[in-house]
Order: C-alpha cells, then structure tokens, then sequence
C-alpha cells in the first residue's frame, strides 16, 4: 500500500513527461547541436556535420543585429501598449461590471475563437489602401496623401498588441479579481483621493497580475513572425522571419539554429532580471 | 450597457449620501469611474473590429479574392466549401485538434494530478519542465522539432503536427487543471473517506467529478490553442495544410470569403459552448 503511494506520483508524471523528453528537450538538445554545424565539402544543400564551430553564433548575431533590435523593441512597445489597454479593461471588467462580469469575461477571449490569422488579414484590409481608415484620415487631413499605414512599423505593433491583447488580459483580471475592495475603501477612509488609492493600494497588489501578462505577451511577441510577415514590408523583419526563412528557403540549419538559441537566452536573461527587478516569484 | 449605468446610479447615489466627502473629491471620482467606462468601450471596440469586419465580408459577393465590398450574398454561407482547399484545410484542422487534445488532455491531467496531489522529490522540477514549454518562443519549439524529425529521417506532415500540438498543449492543460485541484475542498474527500468509501472509490466519485468541469475547460482551450496554431504548424506540416496556413497562404492575392464564413462561424459555435458551459456551470450551483 505504501508503496504504491510512494510510487503513484512517479507512474502519473511517467507517461507525459516521457513525451515532453522525447519532443520538447530532445529536439532542444538536438537544436544545439545543429548549431554548431557545417556544411558538409562537396555535399548536397541542407547536408551538415559536426564541427563544433561556435563561431556560427557570433556570424548569425552580427549578421542579423537589427532584426534582432528590432524584434525586442516591437516586443517591448507591443507588450506597453497592450499593458495601457488590458489594465483599464481589466479594471473595468472587475470593479465595474457588476452582473455583466462573466459576459464581459467572455468577450474578452470571444475574438480568440476566429483565427489569429483571419483577423491579422482583418487588419491589413481594415488599415490598407482599400479600407476605410485610410481614405479617411486622409480626408481629414490627419496623414498626407502619400501616407500608408500597412507595411509599417505601426502595422506590425499595432497586428501584435492586438493579437496579444488577450494574454495581458486575463492575467490582469484574475490578479484584479482577488482583491478585497475593502482594502479600497479603506484608503478612501483614510482621504487618498483615487490616484493615491491606485498608485498605494490597487497597483501594488496587482503586480502579480501585471508580471505575468508582461510575460506572456513579451516572449511570444519577441519570436512572432507572422504579425511582420502579413502587415510589415521587407524593412519590419523580425528575427522569427530570419530564423524561417534561414530554415525554409535558404535551408541554413545551423544559423537557424544558432539565432533560435540566442532568441531564448537573449529572453531567458530578460526575463530573470525583470522578475527579479519584479519581485515576484510565485509564477507559475 | 444599461446594467452597467443603473450600477453606477445606485453607487453615486450612494456617495451622495456621504456629506463628509469634499465636492471637488466627489466629482473627480465620478469622473473617474465613468472615464475607465469609457475606456473599456474604446478597447472592446479595438478587440472586435476585425471581428465584425471578418463576419461583414463573409457575406461579400467577392468572387475569389475578398478585398472589397462589392455587394451582399448568402451564397458563402449555403457554400462553405466553395471555394477549392477551404474545406479539407478545415478538415485537417479538426482532426489535428481532436488528436492533439484527446493526448494532451489525459498526458496533462495525469501530471496535474501527480503535482496537484502528491509531496514528491522532483516536485519543483516538475513544475519547472511544466513550465519551459510555456516560456519558449514558439518558433524555437518549432524549428528544434522539425530539426529532430529530420535527423530520424521522419517527413514532416499529419503525425508530426499531431506530435508538435500534444506537446506544446500538455503544459496549459496541467496549469489548467491544476488550478482546479487546488481549489478543492480537501474536506469532501476526507468526508468520503470516513464514510468508508476506498481511495479508488472515492477517486470516482468524489475527485474526479469535481475536477472534472477542469479538465473540460483544459480540453476545450488544448482545441482552441491546436486549432488556431500557425508557427509550430508551419514548421512540421510538410505539405499538409491546416486551416491558419490556409489563410497564410492565400494572404497574399486575398483569402475567399469561405474562410471568413468559417471564421464567424467558429466564433458563434465557441461562444454558444462557452455560455452554455457557464449556464450549466450555474444550474449545478443552484441544484447542490
């Protein structure tokens, strides 16, 4: 009896973490591997050895710096704005919604269910040439006639902030939700007006909140491509349209390799400091 | 929207009878709470724009490429599978779905409940492995995999995007679940117990129904996240083609309007699910 106790938490992580070995670590380690490797002399395109050449992640980096600037810095304006947005809707959604609570809810994660890539298309018809945005603020007199808003930076931000919008969200609700609005009250007794009220009591106790959304927007954000791809040109390319197109059409494994692995440590880095700056670590 | 006026008219009349409130105070508070109101319409609006525009040209007389308005049809919506691809991308997608969420779904409640349940050395690394899935950009998940089918020699196509959805899908199904056995009133248990009830009795009908709306919950998002998924997809499908790469693909001369047809129809399908899940969800508050 007691040793199947003992051994029952063992026999239940057995079989998924068996298939997260096989598929998600292997292929991690594999993945390094392949960045270390060169072509093979005289072989096909897409044939590669071991050669331990470390030097492929100093060609990659320095090959692709901008895209790599640029990944990070779209990350980081996508995840602000959608943290400006998600906050207040948040807010709103637990403090002021009173019966219409779960709809809202609901309504929040509602545009999840038509395809990312269908309301990415959304976009890039809504804000181009043949929208209606466009040949509106331009009668208005808001961007000159030459103006474009598709292939853009703005496009790309505008497309992630959007598509992420969602993950920010939720966290931001659930950590919102828990608060006691006595604790409010409370301030409010001791005659802080609203903003002290929020600076003092709500935000902090929201932290956990703003973390975890920050995180969950950043780090896919920082590895999307496609928000590029559909609504940026050639000069918005982030280092996801590298990597695929490093593995699709040029076929270069090992560069392609070698800028995954500096994505994940470039996050992995950002990511511990700005938890520890954060000083959260009930996370997961 | 009416709701939520007459909930803000009883709150400020509730303020008003408060006299040692200063005026100024009253009016910037009133302001305040009406501004985030305010707000939270302008973000909605943004979160459903490309919503109703989708669903507005699903009903476009467009021919193939759907880019401008040209006039109203319901011809899309008697057709669906007008339009060539469209349906056997739609097809694949299902079935990618239901695979990857039947094998995630059982792989990830069993580890919830291992981690959920169980004091075991290895815990904290448990919940590390659980984690890292989550936390590594999708198109290093993706590449790293396609890298290892290569090197085994295994074409990418229906299997392996099966292979890739189980395993990015496992950790928000742990997460999920385990949520809800935290949650549990261990007292319930304990209660069955003493009614002499044995551990896999009491597993049956005690545990697992109460976890159960849980894992229907993880089941329904391990779906969405499978069905909706590009990059990972991209990257071990081959030349198979689900539903999201569909709509990549013909991005560039402008996707049919069937697609949008499937699109809105996902939407209200999913939300009916959700609202009638919420529904039931009550009915058996009020019933216990």
């Amino acid at each position: 009896m007691t040793l199947t106790k003992v051994k029952m938490p063992y026999l239940l992580l057995l079989p998924g973490f068996l298939f997260l070995f096989t598929f998600f670590i292997l292929p991690i380690v594999n993945l390094a591997q392949t960045s270390t490797q060169t072509p093979i002399a005289g072989g096909d395109t897409g044939q590669y050895e071991q050669s331990l050449r470390f030097a492929n992640y100093l060609n990659a980096f320095t090959e692709n710096k901008e895209q790599f600037a640029r990944s990070f810095i779209f990350a980081l304006c996508a995840t602000v704005l959608a943290l400006a947005i998600a906050y207040p809707l948040a807010y709103a959604i637990a403090f002021k919604a009173g019966r219409l609570k779960n709809f809202l809810l609901v309504l929040v994660v509602a545009p999840f269910f038509v395809s990312f890539l269908l309301r990415t298309v959304a976009w890039k018809q809504i804000l181009g040439e043949e929208g209606f945005v466009v040949p509106g603020l331009r009668t208005l007199g808001i961007i000159s006639q030459s103006t474009t808003l598709t292939s853009t930076s703005f496009a790309v931000v505008m497309g992630m902030t959007y598509n992420f919008l969602p993950f920010m969200t939720l966290p931001l609700y659930a950590s919102l939700e828990r608060i006691d609005p006595r604790t409010m009250e409370a301030s409010g007794d001791l005659y802080a007006n609203g903003l002290t009220t929020f600076r003092k009591v709500t935000l902090p106790l929201s932290m956990p909140g703003v973390v975890a959304g920050t995180l969950l927007t950043f780090i896919p954000a920082a590895g999307d491509y496609v928000n590029a791809a559909i609504l940026g040109s050639p000069n918005t390319k982030m280092i996801g349209n590298v990597i695929e197109s490093r593995y699709f059409k040029i076929v270069d494994y090992p560069t392609a390799a070698a800028l995954s692995f500096t994505l994940m440590a470039a996050i992995l880095i950002l990511v511990t400091l700005y938890i520890r700056k954060a000083g959260t670590e009930e996370l997961v | 929207m009416t709701q939520v006026q007459s909930n803000s008219k009883a709150s400020r009349q509730k303020d008003a009878s408060i006299p040692t409130f200063p005026l100024k105070a009253r009016i910037s508070r009133w302001f305040g709470r009406n501004l985030i109101r305010i707000y939270a319409v302008f973000g909605f609006t943004y979160l459903f724009i490309p919503v109703a525009y989708t669903f507005a040209f699903s009903f476009n007389d467009s021919g193939k490429s759907n880019l401008v308005w040209k006039g109203f049809t319901l011809d899309n919506w008697k057709n669906p599978c007008g339009a060539p691809e469209v349906c056997a991308a739609l097809g694949n997608s299902i079935k990618i779905g239901l695979l990857a969420t039947t094998f995630s779904t059982i792989l990830g409640t069993m580890i919830a409940f291992a981690i959920g349940r169980y004091a075991f050395k290895g815990r904290s690394s448990s919940n590390l492995l659980i984690f890292l899935p989550m936390a590594t950009p999708e198109i290093v998940l993706g590449a790293s995999l396609l890298s290892l089918f290569l090197v085994f020699h295994i074409n990418p196509g229906f299997w392996p995007t099966v292979i890739a959805h189980v395993m990015f899908c496992i950790s928000f199904v742990v997460v999920t679940v385990k949520a809800r056995i935290a949650s549990l009133d261990p007292r319930l248990e304990q209660a069955a117990m003493d009614l002499y009830a044995n551990e896999l009795e009491t597993f049956k009908k005690v545990t697992l129904p109460l976890v159960a709306p849980g894992i229907a919950g993880a089941a329904l998002l391990a779906f969405s996240l499978s069905f909706d998924d590009f990059i990972i997809t991209n990257f071990n499908s081959g030349t198979l083609k689900t539903f999201p790469e569909f709509v990549y693909t013909s991005a560039a001369r402008g996707i049919p309007a069937q697609a949008n047809v499937i699109g809105s129809a996902m939407f209200f399908l999913a939300l009916i699910i959700v609202i009638a899940g919420q529904f039931v969800g009550k009915k058996a508050k009020v019933a216990k």
